[in-house]
């Protein structure tokens, strides 16, 4: 198993949601997050005094898929959230030792 | 009948002190939407604490010290004359007193009003690091020393009135109050800045507004509040309440406009903390003069106050003042700009309406007059309080916010209702837990 982190820009999530139910992913979680990449932060002007806001607002994805899955969803959530602009976000794929659901308690891939 | 009421003239003022009174909440969400989530808090509460100070002291002696009539030195009046506003409301008969078709006591509303937001404008200077009582402290013996004594040297007959000595050279105008609230506050915001010194990470760490809508709000409010203000200084339900109202809307506009301008020009975008900013420095600078200038005089007077407080605001970063929310580029300089001002635009004594220089003089006379005694003023009152009851809160509890050191509250819920009850609470749920059980085994039984 493996999960797949995005940290995408907020206002193309719903696309990135959209694209990952039509793949047929059943649940992701959704978090709030603020960072910055190669685009660097933004500067805001208060009064004339200046300021250089480092974080910009983002939203990060999660996404537990089994091994097979993984390079898709990652070429999906790539095509989605692209804008072309700077700022865009990143993607990465790191495996996953166990995963156990709550309520039946099913673990591995019965779990995802 | 000379004791007449004049029905419509006391509407008006009523309205209007109702009005003026409203600012003080207004100048709360201004001045609290530009403070840090950690302290608004505490920003708000030195506007209400005002209120609440100024709302008991001013019956007990601001009126006497301002109005009685018996005036000490022309400086202030005395305090026990009407102290309690003895001799005030009625007379011997237990008639109102009126005067000029306005019952007193009315006009006591109106100017308790005044007192209040005048104090409550100087806190803006002294964000995040306060201690509450000595504000508290702070206001009361601030509004006493400062305030009363300026408002009787305009308005109640001093020496910077119509009957003082610069009337030889040309009548003073403050119509609603340039010297009497903002040349006041202002210094008075500049004095306390500088005594209790700057804020941890001043000039360094970010300090930016935490809530523009809630800046946006206050000074709508403030606009609104204003008209009781200036059109309620013509003591009347009449023309010339109506040209205040024009000239205040004016200016106002004005100086928004001229703010956004140097905005736009010199940091490349017309803010919304600009807009509300150069609402505030228009309504400033028009106080003084709303009865004495003419709408289209009002637009220069508007747009030159926009454009100075803007480039003002920049001055604390230079000189190294922690102004926090800008008292002093927004009142003292709109303040002492709309004073001044007044020597060439009063329409009918100002120099650009031929009257000669002689109403400029006198303005800067009052203006200087002003400032000087403010300064002195405060500086004594705020330099006691900081030997004795001490300004500063602890710099970890500021670090950490205001609002939980200093009140034990947080403007805002962030995580949904986390923690549990502690204390008094806590007690009485503990105590309604078994009727909890007793419920449950009443229902079971009824099954």
């Amino acid at each position: 198993m493996k999960l797949v982190t995005a940290v995408i820009k907020p206002h193309q999530l719903e696309e990135v949601k959209d694209a990952l139910q039509t793949y047929g992913i059943s649940g992701m979680t959704v978090s709030e997050a603020s960072g910055y990449g190669r685009q660097r932060g933004h500067s805001e002007v208060y009064r004339g005094a200046e300021y250089t806001v480092d974080f910009v607002p983002k939203v990060r994805v999660e996404v537990l898929v089994e091994d097979v899955d993984a390079g898709s969803v990652v070429d999906i959530i790539v095509k989605a959230a692209t804008t072309g602009r700077i700022g865009d976000g990143k993607v990465w794929v790191v495996p996953v030792e166990d995963v156990a659901r709550v309520r039946t308690g099913e673990r591995g891939v019965a779990a995802i | 009948m000379e004791n007449a009421i004049d029905t419509g003239t006391t509407a008006w003022l009523l309205i209007s002190a109702s009005l003026v009174l409203l600012m003080t909440p207004g100048l709360a969400l201004f001045y609290g939407g530009m403070t840090r989530s950690k302290s608004v808090l505490n920003m708000m509460m030195m506007s209400y604490g005002a209120m609440g100070v100024i709302g008991v002291i001013y019956v007990l002696w601001g009126w006497s010290m301002s109005y009685s009539g018996d005036s000490i030195l022309g400086i202030f009046g005395n305090p026990f004359t009407h102290f309690g506003l003895k001799d005030t409301i009625t007379d011997a008969a237990g008639e109102y007193i009126v005067s000029d078709g306005l019952p007193t006591v009315v006009d006591v509303g109106f100017q308790v009003t005044f007192a209040i937001i005048t104090v409550a404008l100087i806190s803006g200077a002294i964000a995040d690091r306060a201690r509450f009582g000595t504000w508290m402290v702070f206001a009361g013996l601030w509004a006493t020393f400062a305030y009363f004594p300026m408002a009787h040297m305009v308005w109640g007959g001093g020496l910077l009135s119509g009957d003082g000595p610069f009337a030889s050279i040309a009548s003073p105008i403050d119509f609603a109050g340039g010297t009497v609230v903002h040349i006041n506050a202002g210094v008075a915001a500049l004095v306390l800045a500088l005594i209790l010194g700057v804020r941890k990470g001043f000039g360094k760490t970010p300090m930016r507004p935490h809530n523009l809508p809630l800046v946006m709000t206050g000074a709508g409010i403030l606009w609104f509040g204003w008209f009781g203000f200036n059109a309620g200084s013509a003591y009347a339900a009449d023309g010339g309440a109506g040209l205040a109202w024009v000239n205040t809307t004016t200016a106002t506009a004005a100086a928004m406009l001229g703010w956004l301008l140097v905005e736009k020009i010199r940091d490349g975008h017309a803010t919304s903390l600009g807009a509300a900013s150069g609402i505030v420095a228009g309504l400033v600078a028009v106080t003084p003069a709303a009865g004495d200038v003419s709408p289209v005089g009002a637009i220069p007077l508007g747009v030159i106050a926009g454009v100075l407080s803007a480039l003002a605001v920049g001055l604390k970063y230079r000189f190294g003042y922690d102004d926090s929310l800008d008292v002093v580029g927004v009142h003292l300089v709109a303040g002492l700009w709309g004073t001044v001002a007044l020597g060439f635009l009063a329409t009918g004594s100002g120099l650009f309406y031929g009257g000669g220089i002689s109403q400029l003089v006198v303005q800067i006379l009052i203006a200087l007059v002003a400032v000087i005694f403010s300064a002195v003023v405060t500086a004594i009152i705020a330099l006691i309080l900081k030997a004795t009851m001490g300004w500063r809160i602890d710099e970890d509890a500021e670090v950490a916010g205001i609002d939980q050191a200093v009140h034990a509250e947080s403007a805002y819920d962030y995580t949904g209702g986390t923690g549990r009850l502690t204390g008094v609470g806590a007690a009485r749920a503990e105590s309604s837990a078994p009727s909890l059980k007793d419920t449950d085994t009443s229902e079971e039984a009824r099954a």
